[in-house]
């Protein structure tokens, strides 16, 4: 009876799907503009703010959170969600402990092994949501646990330091582009964008992630083999998760076991604030790096204005549930 | 047309929250006001323990014209967020800075970028492996362990076999709260007979393993130290697994747990912390720092002793975290 029916429903999804283009570039623009006006009213209100070293910071802070959520991004628009990638990233920047610090790896093999471990953690999650079909949000919550209890595991609950492993701090903190003062890891910040955002609107996986998220059976009724392309999706996403582990790690100089908890729903946080649907078939890479620049723009200005840190989060609040009802106002008017 | 509405709401709401937060700090004084500016990054914020720390770190400044900004990771594992916030606090250009640091060598460039500024870094709690920081103002480990062996002592009538359970014996904590203990009891109680210490990595179960055997091979012992919160849980269970009312009990730092072994006798007592204290000191010693005095390199704040006669008292209350 599907298939009487499928034609038809594929066509009106085609329809909104242009429309949802056009929509998905509104809020962009609209997610772009509230960027704009916080960065403004921030550089006015404190004469701190507006200084290049302040907007290097702003975006040094990015870092981690952006690249989790670019990642995430794809699974989002799919129609899925991963919360293992706060304690994925932590069980990662262990593991580029193990590779380098206890095995001794070069950084060459060991970062390329740490962003390798991070696809395989999303090759599981990928499994345990399109074969054994156990809804995303439980079968990454497991994954969560499971990854924050082994980072404690193969660490032995103690911070591994990268002290005699040379040149690995660089990868986020050196200057690649000599004379220029950009630390290295927003220039992998920004590269790991282009190349996500050039894939989710130009290639196969992209057009898939799109398709599945909209119209998950319609996608199955086409001839797409959708479990294979969840598990590449949640398996892609997980590279970035590896990525984030080396980054943070190469910043602190160390793996801390116990940290990521709660980096997973700032990295949500900043996929929703940049106009990509939690309900899939919509979003940005664009859009979400934008919604990480806002959420470090917010923290930076409240914290350099001297707002009370409790009221910090409030506001950061209201921004989230501003930028989801913009959202459903966009998604009323189809 | 909705569309066009939840923009003008959404920025309306950005704005108008920004511009009341705005209010707020000008009221606090704003960027450029005559006060001297503290900006304290500490390990935590929403625990008691920090609570305390703010407020201490408050009163005292207020009574002395200084303004404080008060900050913290969500939880001690949060070294990422920390390196944030105090970078964003960096960027404020206060007069000092106070800093708990939760990974001495990930804040490393941050400290020094804090020395080119000319901010001078007032360590508290723990403490920063550099010399960065002016002094640091923390809990005096030793005396606070000496004091939990003089009661431990008066607890077991000066005599008899008593144990020690500690954390770890890595740590700076660890070591000083253990020697603290021993010195005393090697120095003033001539009657006792302290065991090899033993440690349990702070964790309640394996404390408690460690206290069940230490019973168990000591069958004569009269009284068990322990040395963080982690280890008096375990050491509580431990006795109480064991089936013993007659061996005293002495911990360190406070948690429900404690709290409720003392007020139900299975524990006699134990030493806190004093975090308001630290936050006072901690402002005292960046003003100090601002107007050019030397300062010692420690800072002791104080610490008590509490029982079940003193634990209601308002400067213990203060004190004790749950």
């Amino acid at each position: 009876m599907t298939t009487v029916k499928s034609p038809v429903l594929g066509r009106q999804r085609q329809e909104s799907g242009t429309l949802a283009v056009v929509k998905s570039r509104l809020q962009q623009l609209l997610a772009f503009a509230s960027l704009i006006v916080i960065y403004t009213f921030f550089a006015i209100a404190s004469p701190h703010f507006f200084t290049y070293d302040n907007f290097i910071s702003i975006l040094f802070s990015t870092v981690v959170i952006g690249t989790l959520a670019i990642g995430t991004t794809f699974v989002i628009i799919s129609a899925g969600i991963d919360l293992s990638i706060g304690t994925g990233m932590a069980l990662c920047a262990v593991m580029s402990g193990v590779f380098m610090v206890n095995a001794g790896l070069p950084v060459l093999i060991g970062v390329p092994l740490t962003i390798l471990f991070g696809g395989f953690m999303g090759l599981v999650n990928g499994i345990n949501v399109a074969v054994l079909r156990i809804p995303p949000f439980i079968a990454t919550l497991a994954m969560m646990l499971v990854a924050e209890g082994l980072a404690l595991v193969v660490s032995d609950s103690t911070p591994i330091y990268f002290t005699d492993v040379s040149g690995y701090t660089d990868i986020s903190t050196g200057r690649l582009i000599s004379g220029i003062d950009i630390p290295n890891a927003v220039l992998i910040l920004v590269a790991i964008a282009a190349i996500a955002g050039v894939l989710l609107t130009k290639s196969v996986l992209g057009r898939y992630t799109y398709s599945i998220g909209s119209n998950e059976e319609a996608t199955a009724l086409s001839g797409i083999d959708v479990r294979r392309w969840k598990i590449t999706i949640y398996t892609f996403a997980g590279l970035f998760i590896g990525l984030a582990g080396v980054l943070i790690s190469a910043r602190l100089g160390s793996a801390q076991p116990a940290t990521g908890m709660g980096y997973e729903l700032q990295a949500i946080a900043a996929v929703v604030i940049g106009g990509t649907s939690l309900s899939g078939g919509k979003g940005s890479i664009v859009g979400t790096v934008i919604g990480a620049l806002i959420i470090s723009v917010l923290n930076n200005g409240l914290q350099i204005m001297s707002i009370p840190q409790e009221w910090q989060n409030v506001i950061l609040g209201c921004v989230i549930l501003v930028a989801v009802y913009a959202d459903r106002a966009r998604k009323q008017e189809t | 047309m909705k569309m066009r509405r939840a923009v003008v709401a959404a920025v309306c709401a950005a704005v108008a929250m920004l511009t009341t937060s705005c209010g707020d700090d000008a009221s606090g004084g704003g960027g450029g006001g005559g006060e001297p500016l503290i900006s304290i990054v500490s390990k935590g914020f929403q625990h008691q323990f920090w609570q305390a720390v703010k407020q201490g770190a408050e009163e005292e400044a207020e009574a002395r014209g200084a303004r404080v900004t008060f900050v913290g990771p969500p939880t001690e594992a949060d070294v990422e967020e920390q390196m944030n916030l105090l970078t964003n606090e960096l960027a404020k250009s206060p007069d000092a800075i106070g800093f708990a640091a939760l990974d001495s060598q990930a804040a490393a460039p941050l400290l020094e970028q804090a020395q080119s500024q000319d901010i001078p870094v007032v360590a508290f709690d723990s403490g920063v492996e550099s010399d960065v920081p002016v002094t640091t103002v923390a809990t005096d480990n030793r005396a606070a362990a000496a004091e939990a062996a003089e009661h431990l002592a008066e607890a077991v009538g000066g005599e008899g076999k008593v144990a020690l359970v500690v954390h770890d014996q890595t740590s700076l904590s660890g070591k000083d709260r253990r020697d603290g203990f021993l010195e005393w009891m090697a120095e003033n109680a001539p009657g006792i007979t302290v065991l090899e210490p033993q440690y349990g990595g702070g964790d309640q179960m394996e404390s408690a393993n460690i206290t069940r055997s230490i019973i168990q091979s000591n069958p004569d012992l009269a009284g068990i130290y322990a040395a963080n919160e982690g280890s008096a849980i375990g050491v509580i269970n431990g006795v109480r697994e064991s089936g013993r009312d007659d061996i005293a009990v002495v911990g360190f730092d406070s948690g429900q747990a404690q709290i409720d072994a003392i007020s139900s006798g299975e524990m006699t007592g134990a030493v806190t912390q004093d975090p308001v204290d630290m936050g006072r000191q901690l402002v005292d010693a960046a003003l100090k720092a601002l107007s050019g005095e030397e300062l010692p390199e420690r800072i002791d704040t104080a610490f008590h002793w509490y029982d079940r006669n003193n634990i209601e008292d308002p400067t213990i209350q203060a004190a004790l975290y749950k």
